[in-house]
């Protein structure tokens, strides 16, 4: 079946090969065929225009990258290099034991039966499936515990590429293990990466993802977790934003088993003219589970955000705890951010809290520091930190903190020590 | 040490200090006694470098310095302090590694090489001792749930940690019991000698009682209208500042 494609911005790429479901390509194409581009009359990106992707002309093309030494974030880990979409490293033999990995394209049909990923009204989720370069399929065997994290860099290379690229971990019961996503770019202008994650975690199962965004000015980008925790599994997403022109994450947690945790951590430092919007859904369909979300922004110069954080507690989810917390810091009058964080509530014997906060630093401390010898800079740093390290402390390993701590110093000049 | 002459500052467009006239040369103990709204606090707040206050008239000059000139943090690195009226609460800044950067940007500006951390804790250890503060409270975020009394106690433990060369005391003793109150006059009555000296604001007498001040100063309506010996504020405590009011014809 050939579906005549209506979209001018997608029409130099080609269809995916990767043996995806046939029922989702075609859901993909028929999304694909009946929506336009969201425009800001669209509740779910009433604050972030995505309009003008649709006037770029994208292509897209294999590259290599040389020297990717400055993107390991962590020395100690398994890494897998992927540039605008494709696996750059040949997948080593000497493999952790109960750790398998595949490229997508090489799956077969009936390994990704099993998909989370919707598409009703979803353009970018349908154009993730219908054009999909390629992906990487992770599964993490029952009771395994994995000493060293999972790395996955990520990088766009180029003018106008646009890569749709797909991550699959499947963490099986009782196993343990943490991952490390990194996106960053090279010479890239009007550049796209859209990106889904498909998290499963099952019964038991402890997962932990770092994800740190750091793609040059000039990107765009989309990252998308679709997450699905079985009882008694533990999920943690650290977001750490630092760069990238335009950045919404789309992060979607289902939690349908009892006695289960879920962690989501945000940190978004912005400048310039960046725009950054975190959208994330906690969804809580089983009862007696914990929810625990914070996430905190300094936004500098024109660069604005958005939070929007849901949480849904269904009729049955009793006795759930579902905490949100947004913070706020502008740096200067031109710098702004909407948050809304949401709750709703169907079930009659919870404990959930949300809040949101806004505000420019706290002068008084600034000149309370001052008086005691420390220069304005000093002070405004010291302020910047003491707020971001908030979110920064959650995040248990040390490399990925002194990676993040680096690249704030790079581009802000802030030490965060 | 500083010679403050004809000071006149004002806030929001209002006047608040209309000509004062100060001078501590070192080791002397100051006291600054006066009804509310007198201007004691905006003294203070002037002398720190506050941007909110305007000074419209007069000068200031710390030790050959026109102390008007310089930020907040360099009339910081040039040796005064002042321990706050209202500590600030800072959360998520460590008070010990907020003092460590100060002091080692104190040291740069005054062309000294930076404390190592062995004499930085050395330095911790030995200044908490001496106001009787909690180590533990040492190394918490600054101020962050901290109770009054330990709130001051923190002013001068920071006091003791940047060795100024002068001390400005807003109302330190206001809210403390007696105990903490001597504990902070201990803090600084040891941290006396001959090349410091202290400007000590309050409103009771009962503070002087532990600093023994050797000139005591009414300030009334934006001035120094009388000055005296330390028996100057026990004729303050008893008869309040009506007669002062009479006496000069205010």
């Amino acid at each position: 079946m050939v579906i005549e494609n209506k979209h001018a911005f997608i029409k130099r790429l080609s269809l995916t090969s990767v043996p995806l479901p046939a029922n989702s390509i075609t859901e993909a194409n028929e999304t694909l065929d009946s929506n336009e581009i969201p425009t800001t009359r669209v509740e779910a990106w009433k604050y972030t225009r995505v309009a003008k992707l649709g006037k770029i002309d994208f292509i897209s093309e294999r590259k290599e990258v040389n020297d990717t030494s400055s993107y390991i974030i962590d020395d100690s880990a398994l890494t897998l290099f992927f540039v605008n979409g494709y696996l750059s490293t040949e997948i080593s033999d000497n493999l952790p034991e109960g750790f398998t990995c595949k490229k997508l394209s090489s799956c077969s049909s009936d390994d990704l039966q099993q998909t989370k990923v919707t598409h009703k009204s979803e353009l970018f989720n349908a154009l993730n499936t219908a054009y999909l370069n390629d992906g990487i399929w992770i599964n993490i065997k029952n009771n395994t515990v994995l000493d060293r994290p999972i790395q996955l860099i990520h990088i766009t290379k180029g003018a106008r590429q646009l890569t749709n690229f797909r991550t699959i971990i499947t963490a099986e019961s009782f196993s343990k293990s943490s991952f490390i996503q990194g996106f960053f770019s090279e010479d890239t202008d009007q550049s796209f990466t859209n990106s889904i994650t498909e998290i499963f975690v099952e019964e038991n199962a402890f997962l932990t993802i770092d994800k740190i965004q750091f793609e040059e000015e000039k990107a765009n980008h989309i990252s998308t977790e679709f997450v699905d925790q079985a009882k008694d599994s533990t999920f943690t997403l650290n977001t750490i934003t630092l760069n990238g022109g335009l950045v919404r994450n789309n992060i979607q947690v289902e939690v349908n088993g009892q006695n289960c945790t879920t962690n989501l951590n945000g940190a978004y430092l912005l400048k310039g003219k960046q725009h950054v919007d975190n959208h994330t859904t906690v969804d809580h369909i089983a009862a007696n589970c914990n929810s625990n979300e914070l996430y905190k922004g300094v936004i500098d110069e024109k660069a604005t955000a958005v939070f929007n954080g849901k949480v849904f507690v269904r009729k049955d989810a009793q006795k759930i705890n579902a905490f949100q917390s947004n913070g706020n810091v502008l740096l200067t009058d031109d710098a702004s951010v909407n948050s809304k964080p949401e709750l709703e509530i169907y079930a009659d014997d919870v404990k959930c809290s949300h809040g949101s906060t806004t505000g420019q630093l706290d002068e008084e401390a600034i000149f309370y520091l001052r008086a005691r010898g420390l220069s304005e800079k000093s002070a405004r740093k010291l302020m910047v930190s003491a707020f971001i390290g908030e979110v920064l402390g959650k995040i248990e390993n040390e490399s990925v903190v002194r990676y993040v701590e680096r690249l704030l110093k790079e581009r802000f000049e802030w030490d965060f020590n | 040490m500083i010679t403050i002459k004809n000071l006149h500052t004002t806030i929001a467009g209002k006047e608040i200090l209309k000509g004062l006239n100060l001078e501590v040369k070192a080791g002397e103990i100051h006291a600054i006694m006066g009804p509310n709204g007198a201007g004691k606090s905006t003294l203070a707040s002037v002398l720190a470098g506050r941007e909110e206050y305007e000074v419209t008239q007069g000068s200031i000059d710390f030790d050959g310095k026109d102390l008007l000139d310089l930020e907040p943090e360099n009339r910081a690195r040039e040796g005064l302090f002042l321990a706050f009226q209202y500590p600030v609460e800072i959360p998520g800044v460590s008070n010990i590694n907020f003092l460590r950067s100060a002091i080692n940007e104190i040291r740069e500006y005054r062309g000294e090489d930076s404390l190592s951390a062995k004499d930085f804790m050395a330095r911790v250890r030995e200044k908490s001792a001496l106001v009787e503060l909690d180590p533990k409270l040492a190394s918490r975020s600054v101020n962050e749930g901290f109770s009054g009394g330990e709130k001051k106690r923190n002013e001068i433990f920071q006091m003791a940690m940047l060795e100024p060369k002068l001390a400005i005391l807003d109302e330190t003793d206001s809210g403390l019991d007696i105990d903490a109150l001597r504990i902070v006059a201990n803090g600084v009555n040891k941290l006396k000698n001959n090349h410091t000296a202290s400007i000590v604001i309050t409103h009771y007498q009962r503070l002087l009682d532990y600093i023994i001040p050797d000139f005591v100063h009414v300030l009334y309506d934006g001035r120094i209208v009388k000055t005296g010996g330390k028996e100057l504020a026990l004729e303050l405590e008893e008869k309040g500042y009506d007669w002062i009011k009479e006496e000069l014809a205010l």
